[in-house]
């Protein structure tokens, strides 16, 4: 019974973007080696906590949901009272040994609890229930929003939201939703920071401010644009190698990665992405309960939002929010997050004939 | 998860199924939306940015402000920022950086620690950014390197400002100093503002007024070669360096205060009654800033750390100290306000016992002052009339009363830190310790021991504030903030310090209180009589002292038999002239033994100086002769024990 499972499919794909992730973080980190072992060991970290969850029954996740919510509600309000402030924003709780950031459990706790209260009641959901769902949803999103982080905010917004569309959340109420989204969208507009403003502004006209607001938008599509069908060829960015690209090791490597390897760089890369989530999705489709459908379904789908968020900020399609490229960004807590909902999803995938109800 | 029939399990397998088919359809829209846009950017676009590309040559770089410098009453200096040429190393450009480091060191002098501190710095950042090997070369170095530098492909050396305090030791408890950014201060400053800048305040003047200090970044715009050398600079807007700061410190006087204390630990306050301007403002022992700037090694620091004389520790600020009986002019004025008559006098035989007790609350006169009144009260420095005073007051109004003079508050000055003392009341009691005041606890706040602590510059504002007859002003290091020099500066701001309270007593009381005062150091009898000899000014003063180790029931003070660190600190505050006070002294000398022989001969060096431009260090050399040669005359004065 000691035999580990675990999809190979699954595994393979992450392991080759973790290697690529080395291998450009290798060039736009200016060729320092300290870096390439920090994120091996963070790599071999996630990846054994991704083995060890893939090992749990999806009827355990099904059970603990409120209770992981739960614990990760309390830490959310622990840190605005006591948590710890880091470049501005109040995100960590200090534990002594290492700092926690209870947004990152939340980025699983959240769809777990969605698909908790949904799957209670039979599907499609009735208002009550939804109601119930967009509570469980927002909450923990106000006051992460507060802390303030927008992308995780948004990237948590979007894990719940997938678990109510597909629950079979009605498409005219969908319609309904995006108009009044539409209606009040210049009341959020002035709730946002005044640097989240200029980011929006910055996004329509990069060139009205080309040494100011729109420096790094301009210098990170310059590097993309420069990179051409081939790219310059790895180490060889000079856009990225002369540090004209802001957080180049962070949240801006694809600008490194497709100015170093071109579009057939980033055609590969996608092919990496879209069949991890394909996976992802299909794993969705043949498991047999409901529960386990919904939270693969979300797991895999918000990881390409990932993709989506990042490469349109780096860009200069969307504005520039905090988000990672997944696993490939430099950075220990995402990835450990990420790889966690892999192992989630794989043992949805190992135990789907044990669930057939 | 919930008993469902089979046809709604159906039902909801096919729902699932075909929004995940909608999923599936999100998908590759959003990856085509996404890889159009990369299209167009490389592919359609491509030509254009590579053209953008090729001549991105134009950077934004900061241009660090310069610190604003720190400057005495008089002008002179106290903290400037002087060039240094520093060792920097670009480890792109260098081959092999064990050949190079060994080469450089056989013209520059390179400490093993500066080797491996360059090594981590170049192990974590990136290898074209380039790394300080060496802070401050000196000019044959500079020469030496600058011969040979075709030698040494990937090596400079640049010019930079780095701060510098020409007083050294002396004013650090003032000043503090500047030191490297670290890490959590890192995390905590707006990171755009100090583009460029190394160094933070970290102490002191330097960490009160660092936002006034620092300056504004500038920026200029540099053209870059191929390789991101720069080949010109295009454009720039400048900084605009920091403030200037004046204090009110004569940086003469408090070099002579901390010479006058000598090695002893202590602190001397020396305020301007009028102003609150701070003249003086020493502990000893210091430490020399210098060596904090490019951060200090270990073996120093801790040296520094674990010297038992604390040198780190600021004593005129956060030094805590029983006040001793230089409060008992303050207990007088308390009972003069409350219908004490000042010709009242009271029997001390030696002792003084509550009624229903047999405790005996000493007088540090063993055969005591027989009948005392007010004024002898002071001059002599009688407890027992303390004793009997307080407890005619009671704790409540001698708090009350105490408090408007400052002590138990912070005084306000511009420093970081300032602890407020402790000026103890039932309620503080009840609340911190859990019991009821004792009658016995209030005889002893009223002769300044007890739970009272005060710290130097509470004493300094206390005599400060009696000297102005009740008006308590704010100390205040700095006098003014200037920008600019010679016909171009301007003045900032004057913080002058607020008034804080104004105690209101009879003008007649005060006279009462600044009489027996000048009797301490004026009348043959006084505790301080050898202070006031021969001053060409008239000086009001009270001694006191500080015990260490409490002295049991019928035992008695041997001074012989302590060791250094249990003898009692010596303490003395002072104002002259009496007519128009021009400065208020607070001495503390630890474990100096006794106010009188201590303090008060530092306190009356220290308004000579300032008030006559007098240095009396040959004064002392004379008066310790004459003590030595009438020691029996003097032994009661300087076993005067609060």
């Amino acid at each position: 019974m000691l035999r580990l499972k675990f999809d190979l499919p699954l595994l393979m794909g992450l392991l080759i973007l973790c290697a690529v992730s080395l291998v450009i973080l290798y060039s736009a980190g200016g060729e320092n080696q300290r870096l390439i072992v920090n994120q091996s060991i963070r790599m071999f970290v996630a990846i054994i906590v991704m083995l060890a969850l893939a090992q749990v029954r999806p009827d355990s996740w099904f059970r603990w949901s409120p209770y992981i919510f739960g614990a990760g509600l309390i830490m959310l309000g622990l840190v605005l009272v006591i948590g710890y402030t880091g470049k501005g924003a109040q995100r960590w709780l200090d534990l002594g040994l290492f700092r926690f950031q209870p947004s990152e459990l939340m980025k699983l706790g959240v769809p777990m609890m969605v698909a908790w209260v949904l799957t209670r009641k039979p599907l499609p959901p009735q208002s009550g229930t939804l109601v119930l769902a967009a509570a469980v949803l927002l909450i923990p999103a106000g006051l992460i929003l507060k802390q303030p982080d927008l992308g995780t905010t948004i990237m948590i917004l979007a894990s719940g939201t997938l678990i109510i569309f597909l629950a079979g959340f009605a498409w005219r109420s969908i319609g309904v939703l995006m108009l009044l989204g539409a209606i009040a969208a210049p009341f959020f507009w002035t709730m946002l920071h005044d640097y989240q403003q200029q980011r929006i502004l910055t996004l329509f006209d990069p060139w009205s401010d080309p040494l100011g607001a729109g420096y790094h938008s301009i210098q990170s599509m310059i590097a993309i644009g420069s990179g051409g069908a081939q790219g310059k060829g790895w180490l060889n960015g000079s856009q990225s190698q002369l540090e004209f690209i802001p957080e180049r090791h962070t949240d801006f490597i694809f600008s490194v990665f497709s100015e170093e390897f071109g579009f057939i760089g980033v055609l590969m890369l996608f092919l990496l992405y879209v069949g991890i989530t394909a996976r992802g999705l299909y794993i969705a489709y043949y498991t047999k309960d409901t529960y386990s459908r919904l939270l693969a379904g979300s797991l895999s789908m918000t990881f390409f939002f990932y993709v989506f968020v990042n490469i349109g900020m780096v860009a200069g399609m969307l504005p520039v929010v905090g988000v990672p490229l997944p696993l490939i960004s430099y950075g220990g807590t995402s990835m450990v997050t990420l790889m966690a909902g892999f192992g989630i999803l794989m043992g949805i995938h190992n135990h789907r004939s044990l669930m057939s109800r | 998860m919930e008993q469902l029939e089979l046809k709604d399990y159906l039902r909801e397998t096919n729902l699932i199924h075909a929004r995940l088919i909608a999923l599936v359809i999100l998908l590759v829209v959003l990856m085509l939306v996404i890889l159009t846009r990369v299209w167009y950017l490389q592919i359609y676009q491509h030509q254009r940015f590579e053209v953008l590309s090729k001549d991105n040559r134009v950077r934004l770089l900061p241009v660090p402000p310069v610190r604003g410098q720190i400057y005495d009453r008089n002008g002179k200096v106290l903290a400037e920022n002087i060039p240094v040429f520093t060792l920097q190393v670009l480890p792109s450009e260098v081959d092999d950086m064990d050949a190079l480091l060994n080469e450089l060191a056989k013209i520059i002098h390179i400490s093993p620690g500066e080797i491996s501190k360059f090594k981590s710095q170049t192990r974590a950042r990136p290898d074209f950014e380039s790394q300080t090997l060496k802070v401050s070369l000196t000019e044959e170095e500079v020469a030496r390197f600058l011969v040979n530098r075709h030698r040494f492909d990937g090596a400079d050396v640049q010019p930079r400002l780095q701060r510098h305090y020409p007083y050294g030791g002396e004013l650090v408890h003032v000043l503090g100093y500047v030191g490297r950014i670290n890490r959590a201060e890192a995390d905590s400053i707006d990171q755009a503002a100090y583009k460029g800048t190394e160094y933070i305040g970290k102490l002191g003047i330097e960490a009160k007024y660092e936002s006034d200090l620092l300056g504004k970044v500038g920026f200029k715009q540099v053209e870059t070669n191929a390789h991101g050398r720069i080949v010109r600079t295009l454009d720039r807007s400048p900084p605009i360096s920091g403030e200037d700061i004046h204090l009110n410190i004569d940086a003469d006087l408090q070099v002579k205060a901390r010479e006058y204390l000598g090695d002893r630990r202590g602190a001397v306050i020396a305020i301007e009654p009028s102003t609150g301007g701070v003249l003086a403002f020493v502990s000893t022992p210091t430490y020399d800033p210098n060596k904090f700037v490019n951060g200090i090694d270990h073996r120093s620091y801790n040296a520094l750390r674990d010297d038992i004389n604390r040198p780190l520790l600021n004593r005129a600020l956060n030094g805590r100290y029983a006040p001793g009986s230089t409060i008992k002019g303050l207990v007088s004025l308390a009972g003069l306000e409350n219908g004490w008559n000042k010709n009242t006098e009271v029997v001390c035989p030696g002792f003084y016992r509550l009624k229903g007790s047999t405790h005996r609350y000493r007088c540090w006169r063993r055969g005591g002052h027989g009948s005392t009144s007010m004024l002898e009260s002071i001059m002599q420095s009688c407890d027992v009339f303390y004793y009997q005073m307080a407890n005619s007051l009671g704790i409540d109004k001698l708090h009350d009363f105490l408090q408007k003079f400052g002590l138990g508050e912070q005084t306000g000055i511009d420093l970081i830190g300032e602890p407020s003392g402790l000026m103890p009341s039932r309620e503080w009691k009840e609340r911190v310790r859990g019991n009821p005041w004792y009658p016995g606890e209030t005889l002893i706040t009223g002769i300044g021991q007890g739970y009272m602590l005060a710290t130097p510059l509470q004493l300094g504002v206390m005599t400060a504030t009696l000297a102005n007859r009740g008006k308590r002003i704010e100390p205040r290091l700095v006098s003014q903030l200037t920008h600019g020099s010679g016909d171009e500066q301007e003045q900032i701001a004057v913080p002058t310090g607020a008034l804080l309270a104004s105690v209101s007593a009879q003008a007649k009381n005060y006279d009462v209180i600044i009489d027996a005062m000048r009797a301490v150091v004026e009348h043959p009898r006084g505790t301080a009589r050898r202070v006031g000899l021969d001053a060409e000014y008239t000086i009001a003063g009270k001694t006191g002292t500080a015990q260490v180790v409490s002295i049991a029931q019928g035992a008695r003070y041997d001074e012989s038999k302590l060791t250094e660190f249990q003898k009692d600190h010596a303490l003395f505050v002072s104002f002259a002239p009496v007519e128009e006070p021009k400065i208020a002294v607070a001495v503390i000398v630890e474990n100096g033994g006794s106010g009188s022989g201590v303090a008060a001969p530092v306190a009356r060096k220290v308004m000579d100086y300032y008030l006559l431009g007098v240095d009396a260090t040959e004064v002392e050399a004379a008066e310790t002769e004459t003590a030595a040669s009438e020691p029996a005359a003097n032994s009661d004065a300087v076993h005067e024990a609060g």
